[in-house]
Formats: structure tokens, C-alpha cells, sequence
């Protein structure tokens, strides 16, 4: 790099590449980007030579083969006839399933442990607080094992049904909790049972559209309207009256002992029931520690200041330290359901057929498409995570503080 | 005011009395934080109810178990019906879990001893006040496991070693004209040193080393965890502060490709990862090189929490104001420099919490690679030990143990990172 190059009328050298800190970065990056070309074409070469030594290539064409096994929870019709494509879509189903199923519980776990955690009470939040240190510091494959065993191994078997005097019985006459899985009842709709879903999901938007009026009536003239009991009213009554209306048209099939195992109803599987609880509850400590964070990151003052404005401890949380604590605790909150999705992949260790299973497993082991199979599922994965993060995006934005 | 209105007036006090009952010791105690309401008072008497079914269950099951018998059926025999664990799996496959079932048990001292130095290895590192002396073991610490473990000939460890040294010394002589030449001046160095070492020892391996070489298929058990969990902490630490840095980067091609690689990680769950390490990666490699599991795994979960790690890193980075960087610049620090002596130190204390957290994270998810069969602390279990004949059948002590070997290094490291924090925490409040 010496001054050879130096045009005579231009300010510009070649040294100045490598001195001058103004060049410099392109230099860096051209680098950066040669090597990258390379590493990038070293791989694919060794590839190319890999799989023409096995006599592979690359095609997506076993997605159209028939697939030639069998999932035992199946949310759309499917046969052991039925293509790869549609094993893969099966277990992408089985996926979002079992991970919108631990979504829910873990914040429901993770909200009562965390806002019991901080009650004033000793042995509660004692409790609560080895709850949270025990389920953080276990791996999660573990809690799926362990109560895929305790499903497995710990229940009866549905032959403890049978006979004059059983050793099991079931709960309530409705619900079997068996070796082979939890028997739950299934309703059956009849014409007309979709009218009462119709007015029921009416009525839900009712009673916020009646909670949003009251709001704007107390904003407008300052008259308070009764929200409580009106909701309650709403949720129940219109639902109830057209059901009988109507005659009863949504009935429970429940499930029934008959020869060696139940019939009907639905069955949740040991494994979906492993996957969803063991999720639940080690996601829900991290969600209770969120949850606890967010509460506690709402200085003392502007409960105070809330309190000598006259307001009551209800109204104090409503409206003064749940609008700011969800702020902080909401982000964090979306990121675990993002762990909860890719964590559901664990389902492989207890035989749930999850898009891993399906897709990274069998159809892998089958077909010995490894690429294109592992390529396939993480786009899946990536694709969620990113649509997760939009929507994490979307909402920072909207809650963002807008100061002047 | 005349006197003869008032009756009585006292003149000497009162002695003082205690006060009453429902206002002292144990009894105010309780009434403010057991019973301060009726709703809490339900809570309360709830919560006893649950401890007690824990305890009332939990309690027999461990007090009669047994510990010295050689199968279950024989355990049965011994509790005659009555509820109590069977311990024994415990103390007859203790080794197992610990070190896998075909590590050698005579060289059970090796991995052994390489525990122990951990700490010492450690300590420096996580205690401020120990003398910084102490760090040149930590250096060491690597080779003399690596040498413990796995075992062979001394004189890999060593040529290893002699590259960092020779590498360092390299780095150190041109590091003050220009930190890119002394940083790829040392890489050269010690690559070199690497090549020339790598034909020595063939050279002069003894046939019989002093320590024998054990095949990495061997690692198994709770060691396996510790080995894929303290190698990949360690290494992806500072390729996350790499990751971060280019993520924080004005060049842009050097920003992209950081991104993708980060939020390419981050998007896909571990195991697909370990698929990849386990079947694809060896298409991606030249014919015919073969790579032991073990190191393909430590690769993937390297990247793995490196991307964890740089997003927790570019959080410490964004979190410095921006004063801060001004000032280097205004000192005339040059970019190695400003980030060396500045930046970094203060990004790094703040992301202490973060980093912890990811390394718990981390350690917990070494149990993953059981899905790929290979046998760590819970493939031990669910592979060899639950399906021997003896032991067919005993689920809970197994997974009661496994359970109680995690929490304690994981409670141990997050108490720790909570005691870091308080220590570090160098602002007024």
C-alpha cells in the first residue's frame, strides 16, 4: 500500500483504506463480507460434494409421499395414508394447541403466585416463594417427565373401572382419570346450539361495550354507573334464556367404560397433559417473578398520592397501579409465551406429536430428509417467534409513555 | 383553678405494664401477618392444610427408605407393604449418575479431581477480594481439565496452552502500534504454534500415556451436564460480546449479519439446533473429517447462548449514557481502546444479572441433549437405569435426586448473581 496509486489531481490514496478512520469501515465490512462469501461457499461446496457422495439431493418432493404412521391426536382428519404435509400440519396444530393450553394456566399460575407472593400474609408467601425457587431452578424436561410418569404410572388403569366394585371411580361420574389418559365430557351441538354460542359471544361483547358506555358516561358528566352486577347479568342471562328457549340444544356426551377402555367424549392424552402442566407451572414461576417485578416497580408514592385523593383500595389498583405495572410486566410476559412455543418441542420426550415429532422425527427418520425437514421446522419456529416479537412491537409502542 | 374541685390528683406514675397479650411476641405476630383478616385468615389455614398433606405424604415416604438393597423387588420385600422409598437406586447406581455408565470407575478420581479445581478455578473469578494472582490457575484451569477428563497424552493440553501463551505474547508486543494487528498478529501466532505442536506430539506421544485417554462417547451422567454447561458459559461469553458490539456497530453490513445470526437463535427452540448438530451439520463439513458429538454440541449450544448473551450484553450497552462514549472519543481513544477500558467494564456490571440468568438457563437445558440420546444425568435415568431389570419401575427417588442436583447448582448461581448485585450496586440510592 504505498503511494504509487496516488492520483495526482484526487485527495484520495489507497492507504487512506487502511489509516484514514473515515475509510476504514469499508474496509472492515468488505472483509467482513468476503469472509462471510467464503464460509457461506466452503459450506455449501462441502455439501454439494456431500450429498452427491450419498446420492441425495435437495427436494421437497416428500412432502406429497404418503406418510405411513399413525398420530394419536389428530384436530383434523388425517391416516396413516394421508401425505407428510399433512403430518406436519397436524403437529403444527398439536403445537399451537398444547402451547395456547400453557399460555393460558401459566398466567393464571403466574399471576396468583406472583401477587400472593407479595400478600402481607407469612405462610403464603413463603409458600409461594419455595414454589417459585423450586420450579425456576428445575429443568423443564424434568417436570415433563415427572408428571408424564405420575400420568402413566400413578393412575389406574382403565380395567379399575370395571366390574361391581371398582377400585376407581370416576369424578363427578364424568370425568376419568385413567393410565391411558384424562375422559373428559364433549358437547355435542344440535341445531341451534351454535345460535347460543352466537349470543353468548353477543353478550361478551355486550358487556364491554356497556363497561366502555359507563366509562364515557363517567367521563362526560361525572354520574357513576353500577359495572358489577349489570355484567354479571349480561354474562348469564341472555345465554341461559335461549338455551332453554331453544330446548337444550348443547348437551355433554360423557365418556362411558365399555369393553376394555372409555368411549366418547374427549380424551386428553397423558402426554398432552404432561407437556401442558410441566409447561405451565415452571413458565408460571417465571411469570409470578415478572409479575412480582412489575407490582414492585410502582413506587409507594403514587399509592399514596392515589389513597389521599380519596380513592378506594379497588379503584387504587384499577385505575393508578395496574395501568403502570402492566406496562412493565407485559413485555417480559409475551417473551415467556414465546419460551412456552419453543419449549413445547420438548413434547418429543413423552411421544406428544408436536410439529418436532411429526416433522423432525418420524417424517425425518422416514423419509432421511434431514435437511429439508429441519430446515422446514425452523422456519415454522421462526416464523412464530417473529410474529410474536411484531406483536411485542405493536404493544411497546402503544404503551409507550408519549411525553410533551 | 382551686384545688378542692379535683377529688384525687395522682402524684407518683404508674408502674409500667406489659403490654396486653393480643399486642406482644408470638400472639401480635400472628395476628398481623397470619390473621389480620378474615379472607387471610382462610388463606392462612389453607396454606397449613396444604403443607401438611405434603408433609404427611412426603414425610413416611422418606423416613422409611431404604438404602442398602440391590433391586426393587428386593426393596418391596424389605418395606413389607408399607410406603417408603427405595433409596437404594440411589447408592447402587450413584456412580452411573454421576459419570455415565462407561466411564471407566477406576479413573472416577479424574473428573473427581477437575470438580474440585472448578472451585478453586472459580473462586478469583467470582470473589473481588481473593488475590488476582489467583487467575493464573483460572487460565491454566481449562488445559489441566481437559488433560483430567479426557485424558491421553499431556503434551496436547500443553501445545494448546503454549499457542494461547505464544498468541498472548504476540498480541501484547503489537497491540500498542495497532490493536487489529496485534489481535490477528497473535491468531497467526498461535495457530501456527497449534500446527507445529499438533506434529511434535505425534511425534513423541508415549504408547502409554500417564493418563489414559477415555473417548468422549464415554462422558455421561451429571458430569455431562457440567462439562456441555461450564465449556459453553465460558466460551460464549466473549463471543456474545462480539455479537453485541457488531450489533451495536454503525457499519451496516457487520450489523446485519449480527442480527440475523442473533434473532435466527433466538427464534428457533434448542433442540432443532441439536437436530442440526446431531445429523445435518456433518453435511456441511469437508468429506470425510468426523467430529466427535460431544464437540458438535458444544458448538450449537455455544451459538446457542451466545445469542442469549449478546442480547443481554447490547442491553448493558444501550443502558450507558450516551456521555460516556463522548468521553472516550474526546479522550482521543481510538475504538478497541474506548470499548477495552471505558465501555465494556461498565456494560459488563451491568448485564452481571442478565448473563447469570442465561447461564442458569443454560445449564438447565444441557438436559436436552438426552433427546438426542446421549446420556446425561436424565438420559442415565430414562435410558439405562429405568430400563435394567432391577430398577424397572422406580421413578420417583431417580427423579427426586436429579431434581435436587439441579436446584442446588441453580439456586447456588442465582443466589449468588443476587449477592453480585448487591455488591456491585456502586450507585446511591
Amino acid at each position: 500500500m504505498t503511494s504509487i496509486t496516488d492520483p495526482p489531481q484526487g485527495s484520495f490514496r489507497l492507504s487512506m483504506l487502511i489509516n484514514d478512520t473515515r475509510y476504514r469501515s469499508y474496509t472492515f465490512q468488505f472483509i467482513a463480507l468476503l469472509a462471510l462469501i467464503a464460509f457461506m461457499a466452503f459450506l455449501g461446496m462441502n455439501l454439494v460434494r456431500n450429498l452427491a457422495a450419498a446420492g441425495l439431493n435437495i427436494s421437497f418432493d416428500f412432502l406429497q409421499d404418503p406418510a405411513g404412521y399413525d398420530i394419536n391426536q389428530r384436530p383434523i382428519e388425517y391416516d396413516s395414508r394421508s401425505s407428510n404435509l399433512r403430518a406436519a400440519i397436524v403437529g403444527v396444530l398439536n403445537t399451537l394447541i398444547v402451547a395456547f393450553l400453557a399460555c393460558v394456566t401459566a398466567t393464571i399460575f403466574g399471576v396468583i403466585a406472583g401477587v400472593l407472593r407479595l400478600s402481607n400474609n407469612w405462610v403464603v408467601s413463603k409458600l409461594m416463594a419455595i414454589y417459585v425457587e423450586i420450579f425456576r431452578n428445575v429443568p423443564v424436561l424434568i417436570w415433563i417427565i415427572i408428571i408424564f410418569s405420575i400420568m402413566t404410572v400413578s393412575m389406574p388403569s382403565p380395567r379399575a373401572f370395571r366390574g361391581d366394585d371398582p377400585s376407581s371411580s370416576m369424578l363427578f361420574d364424568a370425568f376419568a382419570f385413567t393410565n391411558r389418559g384424562v375422559y373428559v365430557p364433549a358437547p355435542v351441538l344440535d341445531s341451534g346450539g351454535w345460535f347460543v354460542i352466537a349470543v353468548f359471544i353477543l353478550s361478551i361483547i355486550g358487556i364491554f361495550a356497556y363497561r366502555r358506555y359507563a366509562t364515557k358516561k363517567l367521563y362526560a358528566t361525572g354520574q357513576l354507573l353500577p359495572t358489577f352486577w349489570p355484567s354479571v347479568a349480561l354474562f348469564f342471562i341472555p345465554t341461559l334464556l335461549f338455551y332453554f328457549i331453544l330446548g337444550r340444544p348443547i348437551t355433554l356426551e360423557y365418556p362411558e367404560l365399555s369393553g376394555f377402555n372409555f368411549q366418547g367424549g374427549i380424551t386428553l392424552r397423558g402426554s398432552l397433559i404432561a407437556l401442558w402442566f410441566a409447561l405451565a407451572i415452571y413458565t408460571g414461576a417465571f411469570i409470578a417473578e415478572n409479575v412480582r417485578a412489575g407490582i414492585q416497580a410502582i413506587s409507594k408514592g403514587q399509592t399514596e398520592a392515589a389513597a389521599s385523593l380519596g380513592l378506594r383500595p379497588g379503584r387504587i389498583m384499577n385505575l393508578v397501579v395496574l395501568p403502570q405495572a402492566l406496562r412493565v410486566i407485559i413485555p417480559p410476559l409475551i417473551s415467556q409465551y414465546l419460551n412456552i412455543t419453543k419449549n413445547s418441542s420438548l413434547a418429543i420426550a413423552v411421544g406428544y406429536m408436536d410439529v418436532t415429532a411429526t416433522l423432525g422425527g418420524i417424517t425425518l427418520n422416514q423419509t432421511g430428509r434431514a435437511i429439508e425437514a429441519i430446515l422446514l421446522l425452523m422456519l415454522f419456529y421462526l416464523t412464530i417467534s417473529l410474529l410474536i416479537s411484531a406483536g411485542m412491537n405493536v404493544y411497546n409502542n402503544s404503551v409507550k409513555l408519549k411525553e410533551r | 383553678m382551686p384545688q378542692d374541685t379535683v377529688a384525687f390528683v395522682r402524684t407518683e406514675t404508674l408502674p409500667e405494664l406489659p403490654p396486653p397479650a393480643s399486642q406482644a411476641g408470638i400472639v401480635k405476630w400472628m395476628r398481623e401477618n397470619l390473621f389480620s383478616s378474615i379472607p387471610n385468615g382462610i388463606l392462612t389455614l389453607v396454606s397449613l392444610y396444604v403443607i401438611y398433606l405434603i408433609v404427611a405424604f412426603a414425610f413416611p415416604w422418606i423416613a422409611n427408605g431404604i438404602w442398602n438393597t440391590d433391586s426393587l423387588a428386593e426393596c418391596r420385600e424389605a418395606l413389607q407393604g408399607a410406603t417408603g422409598a427405595c433409596f437404594s437406586v440411589l447408592s447402587e447406581r450413584w456412580n452411573q449418575l454421576l459419570f455415565g455408565f462407561s466411564y471407566p470407575a477406576e479413573h472416577y478420581w479424574r473428573p473427581t479431581l477437575a470438580f474440585i479445581l472448578l472451585f478453586a478455578a472459580a473462586a478469583p473469578v467470582m470473589f473481588f477480594d481473593l488475590p488476582r494472582k489467583l487467575l493464573i490457575f483460572t487460565g491454566l484451569y481449562p488445559f489441566i481439565a481437559y488433560w483430567l477428563i479426557w485424558g491421553g497424552t499431556i503434551f496436547t493440553p500443553l501445545f494448546a496452552l503454549a499457542g494461547f501463551v505464544v498468541g498472548y505474547f504476540v498480541y501484547a508486543r503489537f497491540v500498542k502500534d495497532s490493536f487489529a494487528m496485534g489481535f490477528f498478529g497473535g491468531v497467526v501466532a498461535a495457530t501456527i504454534t497449534w500446527i507445529i505442536g499438533g506434529y511434535i506430539t505425534d511425534l513423541i506421544a508415549p504408547a502409554q500415556p500417564f493418563l489414559e485417554a477415555v473417548q468422549s462417547r464415554a462422558m455421561g451422567g451429571f458430569m455431562l451436564n457440567m462439562i456441555l454447561g461450564v465449556t459453553c458459559v465460558s466460551l460464549s461469553l466473549p463471543l456474545g460480546i462480539v455479537l453485541a458490539l457488531g450489533r451495536q456497530s454503525d457499519m451496516p453490513i457487520i450489523k446485519f449479519i449480527c442480527v440475523v445470526f442473533i434473532e435466527f437463535i433466538r427464534g428457533v427452540p434448542l433442540i432443532t439446533l441439536l437436530f442440526v448438530a446431531n445429523v445435518v451439520l456433518a453435511y456441511f463439513l469437508p468429506p470425510g473429517t468426523t467430529f466427535d458429538l460431544i464437540l458438535r454440541v458444544i458448538i450449537m449450544i455455544t451459538m446457542f447462548s451466545a445469542a442469549y448473551i449478546a442480547e443481554v450484553i447490547r442491553g448493558g450497552l444501550a443502558a450507558l449514557p450516551k456521555g460516556q462514549y463522548e468521553a472516550a472519543d474526546s479522550l482521543g481513544l481510538d475504538y478497541p481502546q474506548a470499548m477495552r477500558l471505558i465501555i465494556l467494564p461498565q456494560a459488563l456490571k451491568i448485564s452481571i444479572p442478565g448473563i447469570v440468568n442465561v447461564a442458569v438457563g443454560l445449564f438447565k437445558d444441557t438436559t436436552l441433549v438426552s433427546v438426542i440420546s446421549m446420556f446425561d444425568l436424565v438420559g442415565m435415568i430414562r435410558g439405562p437405569i429405568l430400563s435394567s431389570t432391577d430398577w424397572n419401575g422406580v421413578y420417583w427417588e431417580l427423579f427426586m435426586a436429579a431434581s435436587l442436583l439441579f436446584f442446588v447448582v441453580c439456586y447456588g448461581i442465582s443466589q449468588y448473581s443476587q449477592w453480585l448485585e448487591r455488591r456491585l450496586a456502586t450507585d446511591h440510592r
